[in-house]
C-alpha cells in the first residue's frame, strides 16, 4: 500500500505523488492550456521535399485570409540575422529556410493570425516554388564522392560532420590479431523518435512596455533555453523569463530549441502580442529531434575459454540535416564510450563519424544518457554472438567477464571510472526470479516439440549524471545542477531546483529527499521547478541526470540548512553547537535527549529568537558539481516465442532487475522502469522512422510510427539490488533510462536465441512480424 | 471582428458535465477544440492528428469517443462528460483515487483520456480482468507508465466500487 506524503522519515518509502491531485482532475497546466489576453496563434508552412532549392515564396494570398497578422519568411529573418540559429552541438540550423530546404516538412514560413484556424488557412495559401534536388537518405552514400553537398553554408565541401575516437587503436588491432576467437557483427539502431504524448510548443509574450519576454515553453532545460535564446535574439538574459509549465513527457525531445520557438518569439516582439505555437503530432515526429540512427560495426576478441581480449567499434552516425544533438560539448558521440559495458576489456577502441543527410536534425538522447542506448545495445548484442561462437551459455560468458565487485572503482579502457556495482548479485537475482535453469530445460523440451522459443539476457551498465565540470559542458556551460531551500517560520519549506521534471515525480521524490535530511515530511516541502526567475541555474532534466546532479544539490543544500539549524538549536537548548545531536527528526542536547527541539522550533527561532550576531533566516543554496558520474546497472531476461505462421513474437516473460543505488521512492522507481521497458520494447519491435528513396518520411504520425499500446506491451516483472554510489550524497544513481538502455538487447537476444538452432545470430530491429516471417521462410520454418 | 464571422458559425448547445452550455462554433471545429478553447475545459488533451492517441477521449451520451474525431456540431444536443466532471461533491471518482493510489500516471497527459475510457468500461462491465482493461484502453496511448499501474488502478477501482455497492 502506497503511503501519504505526511509520512515522516520518507526516504525509501513508496509515497503517493504530490503532483497527482491536479492531473487526475484534469487541472494540469500544460503548454496548450495557457491562454493569454490578446494571444495570437502561429502556424508553419513546411516543405514537401526533402531536398530542394527554393525558387520563390509568394505570401500575398496568405494576407487575404481574415485575421492574419503577419507572415515571416527566411529572408525576413535573414535581414535580422536570425535565419540560422546555433544548435546545442555547436552547429547551426535554419530557423526558416533560405536558399534550400534540407528535409521534408522543414519550416519555410510562419504565419501569425487571430485564431489557430486562420493561421492554418493562411499557411495553405503561401505559394512556394521549389526545384527538387536529389535527396541523400543513406548515410554511407552521404560520405561518398558522388553525394551532393547538402550544407552549402559550410566551408567544408562534403557531408562529413565530425570524427571522434577514443581508446588505443593500435593496441586494439594487435590484441584482436592475437586473439584465438574474433567475432564481428553489424548492428544498426534505426532512427526513432521519442514522441512524448504532448507535442512541443511555446507561448512567447513580449511586453514592449517593460522590455521583458515571458516565454512559456515545453522545455526540459529552461535555464539553458534562456541562455540560448538570449544569445540568438540579443535580448538581455535578465529580460527573458522562461516558464516551463507541466510537461507531458519529454524523453529528450524537449531539450533542443526548435525553429517554431524562435519564430514565435520574433513575432511576439514585432507584434507586441503573445504568440502561441503548438506543433501537431506530425510536425513533432517529422521535424523535431530524432534519436539513434547509428550504424555500428563491432569486433570482439576472446580466448578459447571465453575471456574477452579486445573490443573495436566503428560507427556511422546519421545526424540529419543539422547536427542538433544535445550532447555535452566534448562528446559529439555522447557517452558512447561506455560501450565496453559490464565487462573487463583490457583494451578497446571506438570511433564515430557524424554525417549529414536530408532528414530531421538530431540526435537526442531518447530516454538515454547520450548514445548510451546505442552502446549498450551493441555490446550486449555482440556478447551474445560471442556466446554462440564459443558455444557457451550467454550467462556463463557474462560471468567470466564481469567487472568484479572488488574491482570498483573500475577504470575502463575508454576512460571512465565506474563508481560501484555488484553485477553477479544483480544477475543472480534475475536468474532466480525467472528460474533460469528450469527455463532452459523447458526451452529444450518445447524446442523438441517444434516450438520456436528463445531466452535473451542483457547485463548492461549505464552511465548517467552528466556531469563533473572538468569534463562536461553544453555550449561552455558546466553541467552542474542546483537547489535552493527556504524554511518558513512555521517549519514548512520551499525548494527550487534547476531541473525540470516531465513526469518523473520530482515534486514528490525531491520533497522526500529534502524532508529526510531535515526531519520533515514530504508534505512539508514544496518543490518548484521550471521557472527561471525563481529557480537557481541548472542544466535541466534529461540523461537521467536529475537525481545524480540536482538530487545531490538538494541533499547538500538541506545539509547546509541543517548546519545552521544546529547552531540555532544549540541556542535554544542552551548548549554549545558541538553538544547538539541530530537523530534524523530532532535536535537534542548530547546525553540529555529529553531536551530537544524540532526543525519547526528551530525555523521559528530563525526568524524570532536568534543567537547574537547570527544572520536571520533559514535557507541555503547549493550548486552541486558531481565528482564523478554514476553507473547504474541491471540484468534483464526476456523469454519469447515466435508464431511460425505470422512471424509475430510473443514476449512470454520479462524480468528486469535494476541497481540504481539508493532508492528514494520504490513506487516511482518501478514506474520509471515499467515505462522505460515499454519504450525499449517499442524500439525492439515496432518503432522506426523510415524514409523512401525520395526522402519521404514514412512514419510521420501515430498511424505509421507505432508505439506500444496496452495490448502488446508485455507484463513486466521487476526486481532490485541496491549498491549505493559511493560519491553521491545519498548514494543514489538515477534510474529513468536504464530500462530503455538495457532492454532492447534482451528482446533481440531472445528472438535470436529462438532462431539460433537454425544459424541465425543477428537480426535488424525493429523486429516487425514481416521481417521475422521472412527469416522463417528463408529457413523453411514457416507453418505452411 | 467576432460579428463578421459569426454568420458562418453555428450555435452549438451541449450539456457538459451536467451543465448546459452553448457557444458558436465553425462547422469544421473539432469537438476537442470546442471543449478546450471555447468552453475552457482544458483537461481534455490533444496528442495527435490521426485519431491514434486517445488523450482527447470524452464520453458522448456515455460512450467514449475521441473528441478530435468528431465535429462540435455533431455533438449539439448531446451530453458530454469530461475528466472535470468525474469528481462529485468534493469526492474523487474511485478511478481517480485508484490512479493516484497506484501511481497510474506520470506526466499526466494521457490520464484524462484513460480515466474517461475506463469510466465507460467500468460502467458497462461488471466483471473485468487484466485483458479486458488492456483491450479497452488499446486506443489510449501512454508513453510513460508502460500501462502496468494503469491496469492495476482500474482493477482496484472496480473492486472498490463493488465493495462500495
Ligand atoms: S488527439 Fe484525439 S486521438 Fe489523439
Ligand atoms: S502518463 Fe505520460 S503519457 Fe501517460
Amino acid at each position: 500500500m502506497n503511503l501519504d506524503a505526511t509520512e515522516t522519515q520518507p526516504l525509501g518509502k513508496a509515497i503517493k505523488r504530490k503532483e497527482d491531485p491536479r492531473f487526475i482532475r484534469g487541472q494540469g497546466r500544460y503548454l496548450d492550456d495557457i491562454v493569454l489576453p490578446k494571444m495570437l496563434y502561429m502556424a508553419m508552412v513546411r516543405s514537401p521535399y526533402a531536398h530542394a532549392r527554393i525558387k520563390s515564396i509568394r505570401v500575398e494570398d496568405a494576407y487575404l485570409v481574415e485575421g492574419v497578422k503577419a507572415v515571416l519568411t527566411g529572408e525576413d529573418l535573414a535581414s535580422m540575422n536570425l535565419a540560422w540559429m546555433p544548435t546545442l552541438a555547436g552547429d547551426q540550423q535554419m530557423v526558416l529556410a533560405t536558399g534550400k530546404v534540407l528535409l521534408q516538412y522543414q519550416e519555410v514560413a510562419a504565419i501569425v493570425a487571430e485564431t489557430r484556424e486562420s493561421a492554418e488557412d493562411a499557411a495553405s495559401k503561401v505559394q512556394v516554388e521549389y526545384e527538387p534536388l536529389t535527396p541523400v537518405m543513406d548515410p554511407f552514400f552521404a560520405l561518398s564522392a558522388e553525394a551532393p553537398v547538402l550544407r552549402e553554408d559550410r566551408e567544408q565541401k562534403n557531408n562529413h560532420i565530425f570524427h571522434w575516437e577514443v581508446g588505443d587503436h593500435e593496441e586494439t588491432d594487435a590484441a584482436l590479431a592475437a586473439s584465438a576467437i574474433v567475432v564481428k557483427e553489424q548492428i544498426r539502431m534505426p532512427r526513432v523518435h521519442p514522441a512524448p504524448l504532448e507535442p512541443c510548443g511555446c507561448v512567447a509574450d513580449y511586453q514592449k512596455s517593460t522590455g521583458k519576454l515571458i516565454w512559456y515553453v515545453t522545455s526540459q532545460a529552461p535555464h539553458a533555453h534562456r541562455t540560448v535564446l538570449s544569445m540568438v535574439s540579443g535580448l538581455p538574459e535578465h529580460m527573458i523569463h522562461v516558464i516551463s509549465p507541466d510537461i507531458g513527457g519529454g524523453f529528450g525531445n524537449k531539450v533542443p530549441v526548435y525553429p517554431g520557438y524562435v519564430c514565435a518569439v520574433v513575432m511576439s516582439m514585432q507584434l507586441g502580442r503573445p504568440v502561441k505555437w503548438v506543433e501537431t503530432r506530425t510536425e513533432n515526429v517529422a521535424t523535431t529531434n530524432f534519436a539513434r540512427d547509428y550504424h555500428m560495426t563491432a569486433e570482439i576478441g576472446a580466448t578459447e575459454d571465453g575471456r574477452v581480449t579486445a573490443l573495436k567499434v566503428s560507427t556511422i552516425a546519421d545526424h540529419g540535416a543539422f547536427d542538433a544533438a544535445a550532447d555535452p560539448s566534448k562528446f559529439p558521440a555522447g557517452l558512447f564510450s561506455i560501450v565496453t559495458g559490464s565487462y573487463r576489456f583490457p583494451v578497446a577502441f571506438a570511433e564515430v563519424d557524424g554525417v549529414y543527410t536530408n532528414k530531421a536534425p538530431g540526435g537526442v538522447a531518447y530516454r538515454c544518457s547520450f548514445r548510451v542506448t546505442e552502446a549498450s545495445f551493441l555490446i550486449e548484442r555482440v556478447m551474445n554472438t560471442l556466446a554462440y561462437r564459443l558455444n557457451l551459455d550467454p550467462v556463463e560468458l557474462r560471468r567470466r567477464n564481469f567487472i568484479g565487485v572488488d574491482d570498483f572503482p573500475y577504470q575502463s579502457p575508454l576512460g571512465w571510472t565506474y563508481d560501484s556495482g555488484d553485477y553477479e548479485k544483480t544477475l543472480n537475482t534475475a536468474l532466480d526470479m525467472i528460474d533460469y535453469r528450469g527455463l532452459r530445460s523447458e526451452q529444450q523440451k518445447r524446442r523438441e516439440q517444434g516450438e520456436l522459443v528463445g531466452i535473451g539476457v542483457s547485463t548492461f551498465t549505464e552511465i548517467v549524471g552528466a556531469g563533473p565540470s572538468h569534463t562536461f559542458d553544453i555550449l561552455g556551460i558546466k553541467m552542474f545542477d542546483s537547489c535552493e531551500i527556504r524554511i518558513h517560520p512555521t517549519g514548512k519549506a520551499i525548494a527550487r531546483l534547476g531541473a525540470r521534471h516531465q513526469g518523473q515525480g520530482h515534486e514528490t521524490t525531491f520533497a522526500q529527499l529534502i524532508a529526510q535530511e531535515l526531519g520533515l515530511s514530504a508534505a512539508d516541502v514544496l518543490i518548484e521547478e521550471g521557472d527561471t526567475d525563481t529557480a537557481p541555474y541548472g542544466l535541466g532534466t534529461y540523461a537521467s541526470r536529475s537525481t545524480p546532479t540536482a538530487g545531490g544539490a538538494a541533499a547538500l543544500a538541506a545539509r547546509r540548512v541543517r548546519n545552521k539549524a544546529q547552531q540555532i538549536a544549540a541556542h535554544l537548548l542552551e548548549v554549545s553547537p558541538e553538544d547538539v545531536q541530530w537523530d534524523g527528526s530532532r535536535f537534542s542536547a548530547k546525553g540529555l535527549s529529553s531536551r530537544n527541539v524540532s526543525m519547526a522550533d528551530v525555523a521559528l527561532a530563525a526568524y524570532t529568537n536568534l543567537p547574537k550576531g547570527m544572520e536571520p533566516g533559514l535557507e541555503a543554496t547549493y550548486y552541486y558539481d558531481p565528482p564523478n558520474l554514476t553507473f547504474p546497472n541491471g540484468a534483464y531476461i526476456a523469454v519469447v516465442s515466435i508464431d511460425r505462421e505470422t512471424g509475430q513474437v510473443h514476449v512470454e516473460r520479462f524480468v528486469a532487475v535494476d541497481d540504481c543505488g539508493t532508492v528514494i521512492n520504490p513506487m516511482v522507481v518501478d514506474g520509471q522502469i515499467h515505462g522505460g521497458l515499454t519504450e525499449g520494447f517499442g524500439i525492439a519491435f515496432m518503432q522506426e522512422i523510415a524514409f523512401d528513396a525520395d526522402g519521404n518520411n514514412l512514419a510521420p504520425n501515430f498511424m505509421d510510427y507505432l508505439v506500444p499500446t496496452a495490448v502488446e506491451t508485455p507484463r513486466w516483472e521487476t526486481g532490485r539490488t541496491v549498491t549505493p554510489s559511493p560519491h553521491h550524497p545519498i548514494g543514489a544513481k538515477g534510474v529513468g533510462e536504464s530500462p530503455n538502455v538495457g532492454s532492447p538487447a534482451a528482446f533481440v537476444n531472445a528472438v535470436v536465441d529462438a532462431l539460433s538452432p537454425y544459424g541465425v545470430t543477428n537480426l535488424e530491429i525493429p523486429l516487425f512480424p514481416w521481417k521475422i516471417w521472412e527469416v522463417l521462410k528463408q529457413h523453411g520454418l514457416t507453418e505452411s | 471582428m467576432e460579428q463578421t464571422v459569426a454568420n458562418d458559425r453555428i450555435m452549438v448547445h451541449v450539456t457538459i458535465n451536467g451543465e448546459s452550455r452553448q457557444a458558436l462554433a465553425e462547422p469544421r471545429t473539432l469537438l476537442a477544440y470546442f471543449i478546450r478553447d471555447t468552453l475552457g475545459l482544458t483537461g481534455t488533451h490533444v496528442g495527435c492528428d490521426t485519431t491514434s492517441c486517445g488523450a482527447c477521449t470524452v464520453l458522448l451520451d456515455g460512450i467514449p469517443v475521441k473528441s478530435c474525431t468528431i465535429l462540435a456540431v455533431q455533438a449539439a444536443g448531446h451530453e458530454i462528460e469530461t475528466v472535470e466532471g468525474l469528481e462529485h461533491n468534493g469526492q474523487l471518482h474511485p478511478l481517480q483515487q485508484a490512479f493516484w493510489d497506484n501511481h497510474g500516471l506520470q506526466c499526466g497527459f494521457c490520464t484524462p483520456g484513460m480515466l474517461m475510457t475506463t469510466t465507460a468500461l467500468l460502467r458497462s462491465q461488471d466483471d473485468v480482468n487484466d485483458d479486458d482493461v488492456r483491450r479497452a484502453i488499446s486506443g489510449n496511448l501512454c508513453r510513460c507508465t508502460g500501462y502496468v499501474n494503469i491496469v492495476k488502478a482500474v482493477l482496484e477501482a472496480k473492486s472498490r466500487m463493488r465493495e462500495g455497492g
